[in-house]
């Protein structure tokens, strides 16, 4: 199952992997030549549009399309009675906690409108004026609710609620009777009340997070076009065609066989993109008009209408004795689901003390639904917030106790052996390589002026493995074909040619990597989950290997001895020691112009269930400064220290480190939904969702920490997530000490620092 | 009623017809099949949807169609000659400074029109440049160092 | 003899042990086991969960043919998605 064939990958010397050659897809990239989501046409496409509820919470009485369907270059209009009931099952392979049933409401509204923006009809016209005019003529009569726009009052006595059949789940005490509680899990071990009473030092914080939105700069588009036989091929800008094609065929009811789905390119996802939104309503529009119809979301759309993460309420509790020992860890951890269950709290349980060895800890997790767009993942979900708590915490700690916030956290961190507090004993993890790399670094040890300070935080994610198939094949002169089926939306391309050139031995400008649609490759998991280098990449490296097996055994029977006498090097077949009876080596470009004379074509495959994935662990530093008097924040120096197990291109590292500390200082700093009373997004847009902008960045130094995965036969750990999980702590340590305040909420804008600032005097 | 409009994209004579109200973002990409200029916002917001316009750098999504009648328009596709890429899209290339690549058509456009006035620019110029050029994959790290060192190999008079 | 760990929120369906030590072969036996030993555990279980074995984190769907070592340990986790 796995391609791990036993060897060390750290006493390997590579020739390829490690090095930094010029993306594959980067010249399309750069001439604006690639295609994304929304690049797409087809002749006598239609343009589609989706009405949207105008209440964040309302019964759906009536929905009258006649006036609609009457106006001229309207082709069709569907609502949710034109899809079939879909039956609650776990929803497989978005690697998340999701529900068919609810996805399917959330693509389209049935009985109740659940929150601002939720989709309730949609239209294909000849022209997008048509079908926005159309969308106007539909009449819904809304029996309007009262909106749940909270935690708290998602919680209180007598809320209104969301789904009056629903019954909270998992671990008692629960709420009986209808509730907007979807669950309420716990885990832990030892004893906490001991622990707290062993401590020398108890430090309790909570803090409130906002719901954020994943930031991507390119809106969902698709295009769908159904056959006369009612297949539909759809090109969408997806993180996972396999799951585009699975949900979509769940909520129309059909077979996958029905749906082949095309991955553009995408620009950006972060965990966004790993649902469908528009994909069934344009399948939908596109069979019933019988053309292809195109449906592209606007920004105000996308952040009314896709998977924002979270917003949370989470409270940490550490006890230390007196040289800096973790004695116990308590942490209860609320978020908001959005209008269907499935919030990351379960993650955010796992990770909250992850990094540390505690022998007693109790977490609960609550999982509420509120009155907003349906929560989806977003990058490491779940943890950062979890982390923001638990990193302040000791960092009060550390300030309590005269210790260094590193030596602090060297003290516990975990490592080999070590039971994780939530459950099993790690394997070989780069956690303590990382606080000493962060430790010694020249970032550590530079001045602070006035109003200045420096934060540290770590952070942790487990990275997914799961299912990949690769395709290598060998063109007659000898340049090779690697075919997967994971989107590239952070030069994955260039890292899946590194691995199967450093397999084949041939330059990495002779592999041609490919992303392929549903029905060129086998079933492929999500490019998500920071699995994509580690699992796909064991399918390259697999399918890659199987090709020199088949090339050995070329060889062997050209020069009529064993395959065993034939070994690989350097992209060679070669006779291995006693045997060499005068034959000189065949490369790999010579035993493809054979391939048809010696058996055929030269093709490897693989498809795996990847096992071993290694977390990642993370220590940054933030170094701020703070304006007194406008309560501006500036980020000043920002340093992120990661365990990428091996980095196969290492750019690609860095660009991950760098892109999850803006997100992260984003998220901190200035990112926010401001909803009013009545649950309308009031900054659906870029200018007032704040988003860090080149201006409001330093450089974001890096430093890749290579401690291999032994699962892995580079020694790959997926590096994409565990980036975002340390800033929300990093920069909040960091402005705590700058403007010696404490904070409970975020983000850290101007009037809310400025307010802590006026509290504090 | 449509507008019959008469414009050069790309030092091409280029003509279309449209109603008054669309925009030059929407002409480029779905009357002129000229994709590579991007809507993230249509509110004037992200950048990825900069172009040259007479000279000057602009949102294609703030720009009315019949507002580009006689003048001059330069878009990423005319941004390399032939098969020679610009400075930019080389130093973009080996710094790395693209993830997704949604955003860089907009980049590059708008770090062409900042080299072409300032040919030294400092970091912090650089950056304030660009700031109407949103990126959420890199943080910008790169795409600055790209830019700076585009602009050295420009004054240093490489290829 | 497998070595299965509960974390606190599962206790209650164990009788409050920490951990028992089952015999089984796969973890479909370990989980028949633990059904025969308190009825309905693995209805509560469900299939949304994941199993760690011997520190590998396997979605519950994937672990069910494992095959265990005599002195495997077994952990059940939520199961949690990436991004």
């Amino acid at each position: 199952m796995s391609g791990n064939d036993g060897r060390t990958p750290s006493d390997k010397k590579w020739k390829y992997i490690g090095t930094r050659p010029i993306r594959h897809d980067g010249l399309d990239k750069v001439t604006g030549r690639a295609q994304f989501g929304a690049d797409y046409a087809l002749p006598g496409m239609l343009w589609g549009k989706v009405l949207r509820s105008p209440h964040a919470h309302a019964r759906i009485r009536k929905i009258d399309v006649t006036a609609a369907l009457a106006l001229d270059g309207v082709k069709a209009v569907i609502t949710g009675r034109d899809f079939p009931n879909v039956a609650s099952e776990a929803a497989e392979g978005g690697e998340g906690a999701g529900d068919m049933a609810d996805l399917a409401m959330n693509v389209i509204a049935r009985d109740k409108a659940l929150y601002h923006g939720h989709a309730v009809a949609a239209v294909a016209a000849t022209t997008a004026r048509i079908a926005e005019e159309a969308c106007k003529r539909i009449a819904v009569d809304y029996e309007v609710l009262k909106p749940v726009l909270s935690l708290d009052e998602a919680l209180a006595k007598d809320a209104p609620i969301l789904h009056e059949n629903a019954r909270a789940t998992g671990h008692e005490p629960l709420p009986k009777g209808p509730s907007n509680v979807a669950s309420r899990r716990e885990m832990g071990r030892g004893d906490v009340a001991k622990g707290f009473a062993d401590a020398d030092v108890v430090v309790e914080r909570e803090f409130r997070t906002p719901m954020v939105h994943q930031g991507y700069i390119e809106p969902h588009a698709v295009l769908a076009r159904t056959g006369q036989d009612g297949r539909a091929v759809v090109w969408c800008c997806t993180q996972g065609a396999f799951q585009v094609r699975a949900y979509s065929a769940k909520v129309l009811g059909v077979s996958t066989d029905m749906i082949k789905v095309i991955p553009t390119e995408i620009g950006g996802g972060f965990g966004g993109k790993t649902t469908i939104y528009g994909e069934p309503l344009a399948i939908l529009l596109s069979r019933k008009a019988g053309r292809p119809v195109k449906l592209v979301m606007s920004r105000e759309e996308v952040f009314r209408a896709s998977g924002p993460t979270s917003g949370t309420h989470v409270r940490v509790k550490l006890g230390a004795t007196r040289d800096g020992k973790l004695t116990a860890g308590e942490a209860v951890l609320v978020y908001e689901a959005g209008a269907f269950k499935g919030s990351p709290v379960t993650a955010a349980m796992m990770t909250v003390f992850a990094p540390y060895k505690l022998a007693n800890v109790r977490i609960e997790g609550w999982d509420v639904v509120v009155n907003k767009p349906k929560v989806t993942a977003y990058r490491a979900p779940g943890a950062p917030m979890a982390a923001l708590a638990v990193e302040t915490v000791l960092d009060e700690l550390a300030e309590q106790l005269g210790l260094d916030p590193i030596d602090l956290r060297l003290e516990n961190a975990v490592h080999e052996g070590v039971q994780a507090t939530y459950g099993p004993k790690y394997r070989a993890i780069g956690f303590v390589e990382t606080l000493r790399a962060a430790k010694s670094h020249p970032h550590y040890k530079a001045p602070l002026g006035p109003n200045q300070g420096r934060g540290v935080a770590c952070g942790f994610w487990f990275n997914a493995g799961m299912s990949s198939s690769a395709n290598v094949s060998i063109n007659e002169d000898g340049s090779a074909v690697v075919v997967t089926g994971n989107p590239d939306i952070g030069g994955s391309r260039a890292s899946m040619a590194l691995m199967a050139a450093e397999e084949l031995g041939i330059p990495v400008e002779s592999v041609r990597p490919v992303v392929a649609d549903t029905e060129a490759i086998g079933y492929t998991d999500v490019t998500g989950g920071s699995r994509v280098t580690f699992a796909t990449g064991m399918a390259v490296i697999e399918a890659a290997r199987d090709v020199v097996r088949q090339l050995r055994a070329r060889a062997a029977q050209i020069w009529s001895v064993e395959l065993d006498a034939v070994g690989w090097e350097d992209g060679r077949a070669v006779l291995l020691a006693e045997e060499k009876n005068g034959h000189e080596p065949l490369s790999l470009a010579q035993l493809a112009a054979k391939a048809a004379n010696t058996g055929g074509p030269i093709v490897g495959r693989a498809a795996l269930t990847a096992r071993g994935a290694g977390p990642g662990f993370a220590t940054h530093l933030c170094d701020v400064e703070v304006d007194r008097e406008t309560g501006a924040v500036k980020v000043l120096r920002y340093t992120a220290v990661q365990d990428a197990g091996k980095a196969i291109h290492p750019s690609y590292v860095e660009g991950q480190y760098q892109g999850g500390v803006a997100q992260g200082i984003g998220w901190a700093l200035n990112e926010e939904y401001i909803f009013d009373k009545s649950g309308v997004m009031e900054n659906a847009g870029f200018l007032d969702y704040r988003m860090p902008v080149a201006s409001d960045l330093p450089m974001i130094d890096t430093v890749i920490v290579e401690v291999p995965n032994p699962m892995h036969p580079h020694g790959v750990r997926g590096v994409g997530e565990t980036p975002i999980v340390p800033p929300l702590a990093a920069v909040t340590n960091a402005v705590q000490r700058a403007a010696r305040v404490k904070l409970a909420e975020l983000p850290i804008s101007p009037p809310r620092l400025l307010e802590a600032i006026d509290r504090s005097a | 009623m449509k507008i019959h409009v008469h414009t050069r994209v790309n030092g091409e004579a280029t003509e279309f017809l449209c109603t008054p109200e669309r925009s030059l973002l929407e002409i480029l990409r779905d009357e002129l099949q000229l994709t590579g200029t991007k809507e993230g916002c249509a509110t004037g917001d992200c950048g990825a949807c900069s172009v040259m316009l007479d000279g000057r750098l602009v949102c294609a999504c703030l720009v009315l169609a019949p507002e580009v009648e006689g003048r001059a328009i330069e878009t990423i596709e005319g941004v390399a000659k032939g098969d020679q890429i610009h400075v930019l899209q080389k130093k973009f290339l080996e710094h790395a400074a693209l993830q997704c690549g949604i955003c860089t058509p907009g980049f590059i456009i708008a770090a062409k029109a900042l080299l072409e006035r300032n040919p030294d620019p400092s970091e912090e110029e650089t950056r304030y440049w660009l700031a109407g050029n949103l990126c959420r994959c890199t943080g910008y790290d790169k795409i600055i160092h790209a830019v700076l060192d585009a602009a050295a190999d420009l004054r240093g008079g490489a290829r | 003899m497998a070595r299965v760990f509960f974390s606190s929120g599962l206790r209650r369906q164990v009788g409050g042990a920490e951990s028992l030590e089952l015999e089984a072969n796969d973890v479909r036996e370990l989980l028949a086991a633990l059904d025969a030993k308190f009825p309905g555990f693995a209805a509560q279980i469900g299939e949304a969960n994941a199993i760690a074995i011997d520190g590998e984190i396997i979605p519950h769907g994937e672990a069910l043919f494992e095959r265990l070592r005599p002195e495997s340990e077994i952990h059940f986790l939520p199961k949690i998605g990436g991004g």
